[in-house]
């Protein structure tokens, strides 16, 4: 609906599976796995309620459907979001901290080790959040300087960076094999 | 990976200013003058605010010269939102830029709707942090902003009169200019480089790819739900929105409705209902009502 879907339907595109864009719930039908965006995770939120897409998507959740949050996305997929009150999908055993890496400014390109990776992943951080706390459900696959930045819990996948502005496509293919 | 694009030459905070610009993307970005319009822009969907001492219909009927805003105004909004907070500095006027940055704002509008500080050279916004954005009226235009570091390009458009005649005028000139380029003979990039002004790498890239090598967002003259959504049609990637929304008889529900019209230009029944009782529009000038020396659009080198 809002963010950066174009860069993230050029990565399903290369992994060589099918993207669509959602807007509304009819939208969803078809679709095996979810995608939320890095943007501005208010404005989802609204559209998503706005637009009655916020119940549909956690009946889909009940039947099967992934997803995957990005950023953004992933503040929408947490439990809690501290200091905030928007509104959340609620699925994930995760608390977020919005815009905890800073502003714009100490946005910044980071390498690190990812599990079951076997080459570094070099990950963007724009004005992201942290997850500050997460529960035993919650397998982290990847850390940077202590913090966990790669979650994930059933067929959820959620990470603080954004591996849609790099050219790697290895964590888009992880979440394809996960749904 | 391919290096033969100017765009993959660039070092890494490249990525993260146009970065940002990506996440800004299918939203809107509102005028904004104190901490109480910024929270509602916020709350009415805003993806990001754009800081500034007044709108630019009304900086019209002040006159003078228009500068940069006032730090403690900025600070307040900072605090007033969780969303991107922007600012505008006059054209060459690297000093006011120096001092956004210091003030942590996330992006940089070097704009024309403020008096241009230098006739003849924009900022360096490569010796920068913080990302910027600058205005086009047609491909030479950004390719030159975009050279000179801009991480994201809005068409111009005529700020302050509600008129979309301009923003149409400059979109499409910019869409045109890509299209003609992109079926152009390698031999003849060169001497289309040197008439439009723009850096010869750069028309390489956009003769191969078909598009800038940053987000294209539309600005100047957007004052209704339809109009933001012609821009996308268009080819704007998100909207900017100046006086038209505070200068409107009910800023909340027409600020609320052009962000569903962005999200849904595509679909005329969800607009017609997008567009229903909004109020009065802002009352606007018609282009053809203005002086040519009143057109802030020329600025810009």
């Amino acid at each position: 609906m809002q963010g950066a879907f174009q860069k993230h339907l050029d990565m399903v595109k290369k992994i060589g599976a099918e993207g669509v864009e959602i807007r509304t719930s009819d939208d969803l039908d078809s679709i095996d796995g979810l995608i939320i965006p890095g943007g501005e995770s208010t404005v989802i939120a609204k559209l998503l309620i706005k637009n009655d897409i916020m119940n549909p998507i956690l009946e889909r959740v009940k039947s099967g459907m992934g997803i995957f949050g990005t950023c953004a996305g992933m503040i929408l997929l947490a439990k809690k979001a501290e200091e905030s009150d928007q509104p959340l999908l609620n699925l994930m055993n995760i608390t977020v901290k919005r815009n905890a890496y800073g502003r714009q400014q100490e946005s910044f390109e980071a390498s690190f080790k990812v599990k079951n990776f076997d080459e570094p992943f070099a990950g963007i951080f724009i004005r992201s959040p942290k997850i500050t706390e997460f529960s035993k459900e919650v397998e982290i696959l990847a850390e940077f300087e202590g913090v966990p930045i790669l979650a994930k819990e059933g067929k959820l996948l959620a990470c603080s960076f954004h591996p849609e502005l790099t050219g790697d496509t290895r964590i888009h293919q992880l979440f394809l094999e996960m749904i | 990976m391919n290096k033969s694009k100017w765009s993959e030459k660039q070092e890494s905070t490249w990525k993260t200013k146009v970065g940002l610009a990506e996440m800004l993307k299918g939203g809107v970005i509102m005028d904004v003058v104190t901490p109480e319009h910024a929270k509602i822009a916020e709350d009415a969907g805003a993806a990001a605010v754009m800081a500034l001492e007044r709108v630019p219909a009304d900086i019209r009927v002040a006159g003078g010269v228009a500068r940069m805003s006032d730090p403690e105004m900025i600070i307040g909004i900072q605090k007033a939102v969780s969303i991107p907070v922007m600012a505008k500095c006059r054209i060459g006027h690297f000093v006011e830029a120096q001092i956004l940055e210091a003030l942590g704002v996330d992006f940089i509008d070097e704009s024309e709707v403020l008096t241009p500080a230098d006739d003849r050279f924009h900022v360096n916004k490569r010796n920068f942090k913080v990302p910027f954005v600058c205005g086009c009226r047609d491909l030479g235009e950004a390719l030159r902003r975009i050279g000179e570091g801009a991480a994201m390009i809005r068409t111009k458009g005529e700020a302050g009169t509600g008129d979309v005649i301009e923003a149409v005028r400059h979109m499409r000139t910019l869409q045109d200019d890509m299209r003609r380029i992109k079926n152009l003979p390698i031999e003849e990039l060169m001497t289309v480089a040197k008439e439009m002004g723009a850096p010869y790498e750069l028309i390489l890239e956009v003769a191969e790819t078909g598009k800038l090598p940053v987000p294209n967002f539309s600005a100047g003259g957007v004052a209704t739900p339809a109009d933001a959504a012609l821009m996308m049609h268009l080819g704007a990637e998100s909207v900017f929105v100046g006086s038209g929304i505070f200068k409107s008889g009910d800023p909340v529900k027409r600020a609320q409705a052009i962000v569903q019209a962005v999200t849904f230009y595509n679909d005329p029944a969800k607009l017609a209902e997008i567009s229903k009782n909004l109020g009065e529009p802002m009352t606007g000038i018609g282009m053809s009502q203005l002086k040519e020396s009143d057109k802030l659009a020329g600025r810009g080198w």
